[in-house]
Protein backbone atom coordinates (compact mmCIF):
# COMPACT_ATOMS: atom_id res chain seq x y z
CA UNK A 1 0.00 0.00 0.00
CA UNK A 2 1.02 3.47 0.62
CA UNK A 3 1.48 3.47 4.27
CA UNK A 4 4.16 1.54 5.75
CA UNK A 5 4.79 0.53 9.37
CA UNK A 6 5.86 4.28 10.05
CA UNK A 7 1.80 4.97 9.90
CA UNK A 8 1.34 2.15 12.44
CA UNK A 9 3.82 3.51 14.64
CA UNK A 10 1.64 6.86 14.65
CA UNK A 11 -1.21 4.91 15.66
CA UNK A 12 0.21 3.21 18.39
CA UNK A 13 1.23 6.97 19.86
CA UNK A 14 -2.01 7.75 19.80
CA UNK A 15 -4.02 7.42 23.00
CA UNK A 16 -6.58 8.98 25.45
CA UNK A 17 -4.72 11.19 26.66
CA UNK A 18 -3.60 12.24 22.49
CA UNK A 19 -6.95 11.19 20.42
CA UNK A 20 -5.89 13.43 17.78
CA UNK A 21 -1.94 12.50 17.67
CA UNK A 22 -2.42 11.27 14.04
CA UNK A 23 -4.75 13.77 12.68
CA UNK A 24 -2.53 16.35 13.88
CA UNK A 25 0.74 14.71 12.10
CA UNK A 26 -0.61 14.56 8.69
CA UNK A 27 -2.22 17.93 9.05
CA UNK A 28 1.43 19.03 9.75
CA UNK A 29 2.26 16.68 7.08
CA UNK A 30 -0.22 18.81 4.43
CA UNK A 31 1.07 21.84 5.66
CA UNK A 32 4.91 21.28 4.89
CA UNK A 33 4.02 18.98 1.34
CA UNK A 34 2.19 22.31 -0.06
CA UNK A 35 4.93 24.46 0.54
CA UNK A 36 7.61 22.22 -0.89
CA UNK A 37 5.37 21.00 -3.60
CA UNK A 38 4.59 24.40 -4.08
CA UNK A 39 8.46 25.93 -4.18
CA UNK A 40 9.28 22.80 -6.26
CA UNK A 41 7.24 23.66 -9.15
CA UNK A 42 8.43 27.29 -8.60
CA UNK A 43 12.45 26.15 -8.54
CA UNK A 44 11.36 23.65 -11.76
CA UNK A 45 10.44 26.55 -13.90
CA UNK A 46 13.62 28.30 -13.69
CA UNK A 47 16.17 26.88 -16.37
CA UNK A 48 18.46 25.71 -15.63
CA UNK A 49 17.40 23.81 -12.69
CA UNK A 50 19.20 24.58 -9.89
CA UNK A 51 19.79 20.81 -8.67
CA UNK A 52 21.14 21.75 -5.74
CA UNK A 53 18.37 23.27 -4.34
CA UNK A 54 15.90 21.06 -5.20
CA UNK A 55 17.44 18.36 -3.79
CA UNK A 56 17.39 20.51 -0.62
CA UNK A 57 13.43 20.54 -0.91
CA UNK A 58 13.51 16.58 -1.99
CA UNK A 59 15.14 16.00 1.04
CA UNK A 60 13.04 17.89 3.56
CA UNK A 61 9.80 16.45 1.54
CA UNK A 62 11.17 13.01 1.71
CA UNK A 63 11.89 13.40 5.18
CA UNK A 64 8.21 14.33 5.95
CA UNK A 65 6.61 11.83 3.78
CA UNK A 66 8.94 9.16 5.74
CA UNK A 67 8.19 10.16 9.40
CA UNK A 68 3.98 9.81 8.20
CA UNK A 69 5.13 6.41 6.47
CA UNK A 70 3.97 7.40 2.75
CA UNK A 71 5.82 4.99 1.53
CA UNK A 72 5.32 5.59 -2.41
CA UNK A 73 5.71 9.18 -2.19
CA UNK A 74 8.75 8.86 -0.41
CA UNK A 75 10.12 6.29 -3.19
CA UNK A 76 9.38 9.05 -5.98
CA UNK A 77 11.59 11.40 -3.71
CA UNK A 78 14.59 9.09 -3.99
CA UNK A 79 14.28 9.03 -7.33
CA UNK A 80 13.80 12.61 -8.03
CA UNK A 81 17.09 12.96 -5.69
CA UNK A 82 18.70 10.50 -7.52
CA UNK A 83 17.82 12.98 -10.97
CA UNK A 84 19.13 15.88 -9.06
CA UNK A 85 22.70 14.06 -8.39
CA UNK A 86 22.50 13.00 -11.61
CA UNK A 87 22.19 16.72 -13.28
CA UNK A 88 19.10 14.84 -15.57
CA UNK A 89 16.73 17.78 -15.99
CA UNK A 90 14.17 15.93 -17.60
CA UNK A 91 14.32 12.78 -14.90
CA UNK A 92 13.37 15.27 -12.64
CA UNK A 93 10.26 17.07 -14.41
CA UNK A 94 9.01 13.03 -14.88
CA UNK A 95 9.42 12.30 -11.48
CA UNK A 96 8.07 14.95 -10.09
CA UNK A 97 4.70 14.53 -11.95
CA UNK A 98 4.58 10.90 -11.07
CA UNK A 99 5.17 11.70 -7.15
CA UNK A 100 2.73 14.44 -7.33
CA UNK A 101 -0.06 12.00 -9.15
CA UNK A 102 1.22 9.69 -5.36
CA UNK A 103 0.83 12.76 -3.35
CA UNK A 104 -2.73 13.11 -4.62
CA UNK A 105 -3.30 9.44 -4.20
CA UNK A 106 -2.30 9.24 -0.68
CA UNK A 107 -4.43 12.53 0.70
CA UNK A 108 -7.27 10.78 -0.65
CA UNK A 109 -6.56 7.89 1.20
CA UNK A 110 -5.96 9.92 4.19
CA UNK A 111 -8.56 11.67 3.85
CA UNK A 112 -10.97 8.19 3.31
CA UNK A 113 -9.33 6.85 6.64
CA UNK A 114 -10.19 10.16 9.18
CA UNK A 115 -13.89 9.34 7.82
CA UNK B 1 13.82 1.08 48.93
CA UNK B 2 13.48 5.43 47.97
CA UNK B 3 11.99 5.17 44.72
CA UNK B 4 13.81 7.92 42.20
CA UNK B 5 11.31 10.32 42.12
CA UNK B 6 12.87 11.83 39.50
CA UNK B 7 13.15 9.22 37.29
CA UNK B 8 9.79 10.28 35.27
CA UNK B 9 11.62 13.75 35.22
CA UNK B 10 14.32 13.48 32.87
CA UNK B 11 14.00 16.86 30.66
CA UNK B 12 15.27 15.97 27.09
CA UNK B 13 16.04 18.90 24.58
CA UNK B 14 15.20 17.99 21.09
CA UNK B 15 16.52 19.52 17.97
CA UNK B 16 14.80 19.30 14.64
CA UNK B 17 14.08 22.12 11.94
CA UNK B 18 11.30 19.68 10.52
CA UNK B 19 7.89 20.46 12.22
CA UNK B 20 6.21 16.84 11.87
CA UNK B 21 9.81 15.49 13.51
CA UNK B 22 9.52 17.71 16.42
CA UNK B 23 5.78 16.38 16.83
CA UNK B 24 6.80 12.81 16.02
CA UNK B 25 10.23 13.28 18.63
CA UNK B 26 7.95 14.89 21.12
CA UNK B 27 5.16 12.37 20.99
CA UNK B 28 7.96 9.69 21.20
CA UNK B 29 9.71 11.19 24.53
CA UNK B 30 6.15 12.33 26.43
CA UNK B 31 5.66 8.51 25.96
CA UNK B 32 8.69 7.40 27.40
CA UNK B 33 7.55 10.11 30.40
CA UNK B 34 10.04 12.57 29.63
CA UNK B 35 10.11 16.40 30.13
CA UNK B 36 10.15 17.48 26.59
CA UNK B 37 11.48 20.70 24.87
CA UNK B 38 11.28 21.16 21.43
CA UNK B 39 13.67 24.00 19.21
CA UNK B 40 13.89 24.10 15.62
CA UNK B 41 17.56 25.12 15.62
CA UNK B 42 20.79 24.84 17.12
CA UNK B 43 21.30 28.21 17.86
CA UNK B 44 18.34 28.22 19.59
CA UNK B 45 19.33 24.89 21.18
CA UNK B 46 22.57 26.54 23.20
CA UNK B 47 20.55 29.41 23.63
CA UNK B 48 18.39 27.54 25.55
CA UNK B 49 20.77 26.39 27.42
CA UNK B 50 22.23 29.21 28.39
CA UNK B 51 25.16 29.43 26.23
CA UNK B 52 26.49 32.66 25.00
CA UNK B 53 29.66 34.28 23.72
CA UNK B 54 31.32 35.72 26.87
CA UNK B 55 32.64 39.18 24.65
CA UNK B 56 33.89 40.99 27.24
CA UNK B 57 36.36 38.78 28.99
CA UNK B 58 37.01 36.11 26.45
CA UNK B 59 35.73 36.74 22.60
CA UNK B 60 36.39 33.26 21.87
CA UNK B 61 35.11 31.81 24.81
CA UNK B 62 31.97 30.30 24.89
CA UNK B 63 30.30 30.12 28.21
CA UNK B 64 27.31 28.87 30.69
CA UNK B 65 25.01 31.71 32.52
CA UNK B 66 25.01 30.49 35.81
CA UNK B 67 21.28 30.99 36.59
CA UNK B 68 19.52 29.80 33.07
CA UNK B 69 21.97 26.20 33.38
CA UNK B 70 20.50 25.91 36.85
CA UNK B 71 16.95 26.39 35.86
CA UNK B 72 17.02 24.72 32.81
CA UNK B 73 18.48 21.23 34.04
CA UNK B 74 18.38 19.06 30.75
CA UNK B 75 19.19 15.31 30.93
CA UNK B 76 20.17 14.92 27.23
CA UNK B 77 19.87 15.92 23.51
CA UNK B 78 18.46 14.36 20.80
CA UNK B 79 18.91 16.46 17.67
CA UNK B 80 19.01 15.81 13.77
CA UNK B 81 21.77 15.89 11.63
CA UNK B 82 20.74 17.69 8.72
CA UNK B 83 19.79 21.39 9.42
CA UNK B 84 20.23 24.56 7.71
CA UNK B 85 22.73 26.98 9.25
CA UNK B 86 24.06 24.87 12.50
CA UNK B 87 24.13 21.01 11.63
CA UNK B 88 23.58 18.59 14.52
CA UNK B 89 27.26 17.90 14.14
CA UNK B 90 28.10 21.24 15.10
CA UNK B 91 26.21 21.85 17.67
CA UNK B 92 27.60 18.48 19.32
CA UNK B 93 31.07 19.43 18.87
CA UNK B 94 30.34 22.62 20.69
CA UNK B 95 28.64 21.06 23.47
CA UNK B 96 31.47 18.73 23.76
CA UNK B 97 34.05 21.62 23.88
CA UNK B 98 31.81 23.41 26.79
CA UNK B 99 33.27 22.82 30.14
CA UNK B 100 30.05 23.15 31.71
CA UNK B 101 27.52 21.39 29.07
CA UNK B 102 29.77 18.72 27.97
CA UNK B 103 28.85 16.03 30.55
CA UNK B 104 25.02 16.18 28.36
CA UNK B 105 24.95 12.94 26.68
CA UNK B 106 23.65 14.01 23.28
CA UNK B 107 22.33 11.63 20.38
CA UNK B 108 22.06 12.58 16.67
CA UNK B 109 19.37 11.60 14.43
CA UNK B 110 19.39 11.02 10.46
CA UNK B 111 17.53 10.25 7.56
CA UNK B 112 20.71 9.02 5.73
CA UNK B 113 22.84 6.10 6.82
CA UNK B 114 25.81 7.72 5.84
CA UNK B 115 28.39 5.07 8.10
CA UNK B 116 31.29 7.96 7.67
CA UNK B 117 28.86 10.64 9.12
CA UNK B 118 28.19 8.22 11.82
CA UNK B 119 31.19 7.14 12.81
CA UNK B 120 32.48 11.07 12.87
CA UNK B 121 29.00 11.72 15.56
CA UNK B 122 29.94 8.84 17.60
CA UNK B 123 33.69 10.32 17.12
CA UNK B 124 32.95 13.77 18.40
CA UNK B 125 31.02 12.05 21.52
CA UNK B 126 27.24 11.41 20.48
CA UNK B 127 26.09 8.59 22.64
CA UNK B 128 23.80 7.56 19.62
CA UNK B 129 22.63 7.92 16.83
CA UNK B 130 19.01 6.97 15.42
CA UNK B 131 18.04 6.85 11.95
CA UNK B 132 14.94 8.55 11.14
CA UNK B 133 12.05 8.22 11.46
CA UNK B 134 12.83 7.19 15.21
CA UNK B 135 10.51 4.57 17.10
CA UNK B 136 10.23 3.81 20.16
CA UNK B 137 12.47 1.13 20.62
CA UNK B 138 15.37 3.76 19.87
CA UNK B 139 14.01 6.07 22.42
CA UNK B 140 14.35 3.47 25.14
CA UNK B 141 17.90 3.43 24.76
CA UNK B 142 18.20 6.81 25.84
CA UNK B 143 17.54 6.32 29.59
CA UNK B 144 21.16 4.19 30.72
CA UNK B 145 22.33 7.29 29.26
CA UNK B 146 21.00 9.83 31.16
CA UNK B 147 21.19 7.94 34.35
CA UNK B 148 24.36 7.17 33.95
CA UNK B 149 25.11 11.42 33.70
CA UNK B 150 22.90 11.94 36.67
CA UNK B 151 24.71 9.72 38.94
CA UNK B 152 28.48 11.04 37.45
CA UNK B 153 27.27 14.23 38.07
CA UNK B 154 26.58 13.73 41.82
CA UNK B 155 29.66 11.43 42.85
CA UNK B 156 32.00 13.25 40.27
CA UNK B 157 31.27 16.76 40.51
CA UNK B 158 31.98 18.81 37.72
CA UNK B 159 35.76 19.63 36.93
CA UNK B 160 35.60 23.00 38.63
CA UNK B 161 34.16 21.82 41.75
CA UNK B 162 36.40 18.54 41.86
CA UNK B 163 39.36 20.63 42.01
CA UNK B 164 37.86 23.27 44.83
CA UNK B 165 37.22 19.95 46.89
CA UNK B 166 41.00 18.67 46.68
CA UNK B 167 42.06 21.96 47.38
CA UNK B 168 40.03 22.34 50.15
CA UNK B 169 41.03 18.88 51.59
CA UNK B 170 44.95 19.36 51.23
CA UNK B 171 44.34 22.64 52.95
CA UNK B 172 42.51 21.32 55.68
CA UNK B 173 44.93 18.70 55.82
CA UNK B 174 47.96 20.83 55.88
CA UNK B 175 46.48 23.04 58.55
CA UNK B 176 46.40 20.35 60.88
CA UNK B 177 49.08 18.86 60.37
CA UNK B 178 51.71 21.70 60.78
CA UNK B 179 49.76 24.64 61.40
CA UNK B 180 52.38 26.75 59.03
CA UNK B 181 52.27 27.44 55.77
CA UNK B 182 49.75 25.34 53.52
CA UNK B 183 51.99 24.09 51.09
CA UNK B 184 49.37 24.17 48.79
CA UNK B 185 47.47 27.38 47.47
CA UNK B 186 44.23 27.54 45.71
CA UNK B 187 46.27 28.45 42.26
CA UNK B 188 42.58 30.92 41.40
CA UNK B 189 43.24 33.53 44.58
CA UNK B 190 45.47 35.50 43.52
CA UNK B 191 46.69 37.65 46.74
CA UNK B 192 49.26 35.82 48.99
CA UNK B 193 46.96 34.13 51.93
CA UNK B 194 48.13 33.60 55.60
CA UNK B 195 46.78 30.17 56.16
CA UNK B 196 45.74 31.25 59.24
CA UNK B 197 43.14 33.17 57.57
CA UNK B 198 40.14 31.44 56.39
CA UNK B 199 40.28 32.79 52.85
CA UNK B 200 36.27 33.66 51.76
CA UNK B 201 36.84 30.95 48.92
CA UNK B 202 37.50 28.27 50.97
CA UNK B 203 34.37 28.96 53.15
CA UNK B 204 31.89 29.06 50.38
CA UNK B 205 34.04 25.66 49.10
CA UNK B 206 33.53 24.47 52.29
CA UNK B 207 29.71 25.10 52.28
CA UNK B 208 29.49 24.08 49.05
CA UNK B 209 30.78 21.08 49.68
CA UNK B 210 28.39 19.89 52.78
CA UNK B 211 25.71 20.77 50.61
CA UNK B 212 26.42 18.45 47.69
CA UNK B 213 27.44 15.96 50.58
CA UNK B 214 24.08 16.64 51.75
CA UNK B 215 22.45 15.91 48.80
CA UNK B 216 24.34 12.95 48.16
CA UNK B 217 22.93 11.58 51.47
CA UNK B 218 19.40 12.22 51.39
CA UNK B 219 19.53 10.96 47.53
CA UNK B 220 18.02 13.02 44.96
CA UNK B 221 16.50 15.85 46.84
CA UNK B 222 12.90 16.54 46.90
CA UNK B 223 13.64 20.23 47.80
CA UNK B 224 15.61 20.76 45.00
CA UNK B 225 12.71 22.73 42.51
CA UNK B 226 12.58 21.53 39.10
CA UNK B 227 10.32 23.17 36.72
CA UNK B 228 8.18 21.61 34.59
CA UNK B 229 8.23 21.66 31.24
CA UNK B 230 5.78 19.73 29.67
CA UNK B 231 4.30 21.04 26.43
CA UNK B 232 7.00 24.09 26.11
CA UNK B 233 7.82 24.46 22.64
CA UNK B 234 10.04 27.16 21.81
CA UNK B 235 9.84 27.59 17.98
Amino acid sequence: GYLDDQFVQLEELQDHANPNFVEEVVALFYKDSSRLLLNIDQALEKKPLEFTKLDGYMHQFKGSSSSIGAKKVKAECTLFRDYCRAGNAEGCMRTFQQLKKEYATLRKKLEAYFQ
Amino acid sequence: MGSIATESQFHVLAVDDSLIDRKLIERLLKTSSYQVTTVDSGSKALEFLGFHEDHQNNPNQLSVSPNNHQEMEVNLIITDYCMPGMTGYDLLKKIKESSSLRNIPVVIMSSENVPSRIRRCLEEGAEEFFLKPVQLSDVSRLRPHMMKAKYKDHQEPQKQQVEEKSEVEMIIQSQRQEEDESPQEQPRQEEDESPQEQPQQQQQAQGSNNNKRKALEEGLSPDRTRPRYSGLTVV
